[in-house]
């Protein structure tokens, strides 16, 4: 049985293409949103799933983070200057697994101890440094014009100035805590992460949905939250990554300089008291090892995961 | 001519931000404490009373109303290189003086580093983005990735216990030998001896990031279809490596090689700690612990200085490479 | 020897990182010598691919079968120098001007010169007022060649392709899609000046596009291809005006033309998208959007038949495809 040909002069012949019949029935806006966004985060993992260097950096810090978990939990007293046992300066053994320091404490414990707070400094403050870029990147992108100009004075400003030397002249200033450092470095670092969010937020604005949803009457304050946020969101996160490996590298150079919380010991500080103490010279590679080797692992980690989003976010960098 | 006016608006650019950061430097160190003078001289531990005070006050200009008070006062010192006395790490000698001592060292030390790491690592990233997938590029992206990722005065410090300590090639601390007063070439020799790992440091902390840059930006560049049309046209592969390819991929890796000094020094100040290298850095640290804000006043000011011209340096090289930019 | 160009069943294989994809199933192609060679479907369906793997332009690790002559020589046995010393000089390629096809930081003149001086047909300021003579020839001042791509219009650019791909005086020329990114006007001055150009010079030339009613006026002969295969070929006002094959009546139908009553307020378009190379349908691919689509369309795939004079058609529904019915492909 032959369909009739198409005839100029008949009926408008538009052939519609087969639903598939898997689509289930589809209810409210938001359900279509949440389920476009699980389909699209279970097609990230998938592909994220092949890097291998993206897992083997997110072995590296599920392995950390549970150290800095345990830290939490654990007994703190193995920290503490005050109630050692231990020989000084003793190289690895069965006993102190890295060995100890120049007052007696494992080296081991110090640096579960220390993994909590240079991973806690470096999360929080690539998220206040992440929360103003990303604010400004999008504010300067979407609005354009006089506050465009304005704001990326501002960010080119934040961007010369070297950071290390701001820092420690803030730190001087504010004083030596926690909050201070982490603080220092979110505020030093959030212009690169605001110029990679406006350029972003610029192709952006260029697609034709934006276009579209214009014409229906969006505001603007829609316009962000709805579509220039979420769109963004992707290179936001990969860029946050990158960015929490450079906040940890930050902190060890400012706890290293002696500009770190005294009570609160991170990585850096124990090679600060390392250095002070004159491990270099004494031999004593274990102490300055460890925190180290943590701090290098961690980076790598963080920047490996960073590059494996990357990968999957610009094609371009992909194996085509 | 198009790219004169360039240049002119560049120049007048990176004035503007120096300004802005003379403005920034100021209200850093006046407004943020609330005592001045005390601020100023806590370093120094001095016990002074309230007649020595108001002396003080009227002798650092602190009396006057900040702005606009203090504040051109401030910018006819600085205009004149007048930047105070140090208070504490050499107590009483011009901040300029002490400064202009300590600047050579780091000088050398982050020229030879900076040079020989962006030598090294734009080759790597060209070798490792050319081939992408294969055994150099895999090798190069590990080992840069590593590099990368140390904090670069630990691995110093790692050099440091190796080359100097255990196997004793390099001396373990200093920039020239004390004491021994050597002239010509046996100074030369032991200046570069001393600046062997120090510069061996910077150059292996930071060449993994210009490798990562010049990599990615020459992928991004082979994505390209002038690529494609260049090899339609016949032209031979290496050809249009280096004449399309890189020629392209060269420059934002160059922008972004200068905007990276600002790191280049924070990383000169802490490997200078860790070999007892007499430059700025070593000069920083002396200053950070005993709270002489004049000269930190002055070092920041001159680190400012310093990326603000790397970056009007490669902005110009850009504008002449790059005929698209210099359509203002 | 005719014939500037011969596909004998190519099949062409991309190499990705889930397996195969086959970009090109099997064509057979000639284009004879002063013969302008339409080459139309839509996205996918593999017609850049055949434009790239003439020159053997395509990623490394793709996969070509078959035998691709041109001028007498087989392309895909070249050795790379004997590659490199054909390219543009056997056939050349005029990419979409408008995109990203000429290198920014150089002069729009030292990109035309250099595929002269690479090929030693001359140097230095002879180059020159060559590159000055090819811009003439299409209709820009010759002083324009000292301008970078930034600073020409993307018509002037695409002019600025044709220069550029007719500078080696090629036996073959290739236009991939070269009014595509083009205004409507500009597309006709580009459109009139490549006739123009192919008349002057007798050009042999491969026009792709899916713009059919572009090549109704430009080609002598027509290729229709989908999914991977060529569906249709034969003279291009007669597959034009009466196809034999279902989706040519579609892609004819779908680009209307003013003062042809049979359009008039009955736009037709065709449904669906075209299929994934990864994962063509049975039998015949196009069957699933096929609007004369019957039982026997999804088993046998069906080959060119022969379909009127110097005519073919891969469709069961035609005449010649009954006497070879109900064998299957």
């Amino acid at each position: 049985m032959q369909a009739p040909p198409l005839k100029p002069g008949g009926d408008p012949q538009i052939i519609a293409p087969r639903t598939p019949e898997s689509l289930p029935e589809l209810r409210s806006p938001r359900r279509i949103r949440w389920t476009r966004r699980r389909i699209a985060l279970k097609r990230f993992w998938r592909q994220y799933r092949r890097s291998k260097m993206g897992l083997a950096g997110l072995a590296i810090l599920i392995f950390f983070i549970g150290m800095a978990i345990f830290a939490v939990v654990a007994d703190p007293s193995g920290a503490d200057p005050s109630q050692t046992s231990g020989p000084v300066l003793s190289p690895p053994s069965r006993e102190y697994p890295l060995g100890t320091d120049d007052f007696g404490l494992s080296v081991l414990t110090l640096v579960v101890q220390g993994s909590k707070i240079s991973l806690l400094v470096g999360l929080t403050a690539s998220v206040i440094s992440m929360s103003i870029g990303a604010t400004v990147g999008i504010v300067a992108g979407y609005r354009g014009g006089a506050i465009d100009t304005f704001l990326m004075r501002v960010t080119d400003f934040g961007l010369v100035i070297p950071w290390l030397v701001l820092a420690i002249v803030l730190a001087s200033i504010i004083g030596q805590s926690l909050g201070a450092i982490i603080l220092v470095i979110g505020v030093t670092s959030w212009p690169a992460t605001a110029r990679l969010v406006r350029a972003q937020v610029l192709s952006i604005r260029e697609r034709p949905y934006i276009e579209r949803a214009r014409a229906l009457g969006a505001s603007n304050r829609h316009m962000i939250w709805h579509h220039v946020l979420p769109n963004s969101m992707p290179v936001i996160f990969a860029n946050t990554i990158l960015t929490i490996a450079i906040a940890i590298l930050s902190e060890a150079a400012l706890t290293f300089l002696g500009l770190g919380d005294p009570t609160n010991p991170s990585w850096g500080s124990m090679l600060d008291a390392a250095t002070e103490a004159g491990a270099t010279t004494l031999g004593a590679w274990w102490w300055i090892g460890a925190p180290g080797v943590c701090i290098t692992l961690v980076v790598l980690a963080f920047t490996m995961c960073g590059f494996a989003m990357d990968e999957i976010i610009n094609p371009k960098l992909r194996d085509r | 001519m198009g790219s004169r006016r360039y240049v002119l608006k560049k120049v007048a650019q990176a004035l503007l931000t120096l300004f802005f950061v003379l403005v920034f430097n100021f209200f850093l160190f006046r407004i943020l404490p609330s005592d001045p003078v005390k601020f100023l001289t806590r370093g120094a531990g001095l016990q002074i009373n309230a007649a020595e005070q108001q002396e003080l006050l009227r002798e650092f200009g602190l009396d006057k109303p900040v702005f606009p008070g203090q504040f051109i006062d401030y910018m006819g010192d600085t205009l004149r290189l007048d930047f105070g006395t140090s208070l504490t790490v050499q107590s009483g000698r011009p901040v300029l003086e002490v400064f202009t001592g300590f600047m050579w060292p780091t000088l050398l030390l982050v020229g030879v580093s900076t040079v020989t790491a962006a030598l090294l690592g734009i080759w790597m990233g060209i070798r490792a983005g050319w081939r992408r997938g294969g055994y150099f590029d895999r090798t190069s992206m590990g080992v840069s990735l590593v590099f990368y990722s140390m904090p670069e005065f630990w691995l110093g410090m790692l050099l440091l216990i190796l080359f100097s300590v255990n196997l004793g090639w390099f001396p373990v601390a200093g920039r020239e030998t004390l004491g021994a007063n050597y002239t010509g070439f046996a100074a030369l020799a032991d200046t570069l001896n001393h600046l062997f790992l120090p510069a061996l440091t910077l150059t292996l902390a930071y060449m993994g990031e210009y490798y990562l840059v010049m990599r990615s930006s020459l992928l991004d560049v082979l994505g390209e279809d002038f690529i494609q049309t260049a090899r339609a046209k016949g032209v031979r592969e290496k050809l249009v490596l280096n004449r399309h390819a890189v020629r392209n991929a060269l420059l934002p890796t160059i922008s972004l090689i200068a905007l990276s000094f600002g790191f280049v020094l924070g990383g000169a100040i802490t490997v200078e700690v860790v070999f007892s290298y007499k430059g700025l850095g070593g000069l920083t640290y002396e200053a950070i612990q005993s709270q002489d804000f004049p000269l930190l006043q002055a070092i920041f000011l001159f680190a400012s200085a310093a990326v603000i011209f790397m970056n009007l340096l490669a902005d110009l090289v850009y504008g002449h490479f790059d005929p698209r930019v210099q359509e203002a | 020897m005719n014939d500037v160009l011969t596909l004998d069943d190519v099949h062409i294989t991309y190499h990705t990182s889930s397996g195969g994809v086959p970009a090109v199933r099997g064509v057979d192609m000639t284009v004879r010598k002063g013969e302008v060679v339409g080459l139309a479907g839509e996205s996918g369906c593999g017609k850049s691919t055949i434009a790239g793997a003439i020159l053997r332009l395509l990623p490394s690790k793709t996969k070509i079968e078959g035998t691709i002559t041109l001028d007498g020589e087989n392309v895909l046995e070249m050795k790379p120098g004997r590659l490199r010393a054909v390219r543009w000089t056997g056939a050349s390629i005029i990419f979409q001007g408008a995109m990203h096809a000429l290198n920014p930081v150089k002069s729009v003149g030292d990109q035309i010169a250099e595929a002269i001086v690479v090929h030693q047909q001359s140097a230095g300021r002879e180059a020159r007022v060559r590159v000055g003579s090819l811009l003439e020839q299409v209709g820009l001042p010759s002083r324009r060649m000292q301008d970078y791509p930034h600073e020409l219009s993307g018509g002037q650019k695409q002019r600025v392709m044709i220069a550029m791909a007719l500078a080696c005086s090629p036996s073959l020329v290739i236009a991939d899609e070269p009014t595509t990114a083009l205004d409507v006007m500009v597309q006709a001055q580009v459109l009139r000046l490549m006739k123009e150009l192919q008349r002057e010079l007798g050009l042999s030339m491969i026009f792709i596009t899916h713009d059919l009613s572009v090549l109704v006026e430009t080609s002598d002969r027509l290729a229709i291809m989908y999914a991977g295969k060529i569906v249709e070929e034969g003279p291009a006002d007669k597959v034009f005006h009466s196809p034999q094959h279902p989706y040519t009546e579609a892609l004819a139908a779908a680009f209307p033309e003013i003062g042809d009553d049979r359009f008039r307020g009955k736009p037709m378009g065709l449904g669906g998208d075209p299929p994934d190379p990864a994962d063509v349908p049975s039998g015949c691919s196009f069957h699933p959007r096929c609007p004369k689509a019957f039982e026997d369309c999804p088993t046998i795939e069906p080959d060119l038949y022969p379909a009127g004079e110097g005519r073919r058609a891969a469709c069961l529904l035609v005449p010649a495809a009954k006497d070879r019915a109900g064998a299957p492909a």
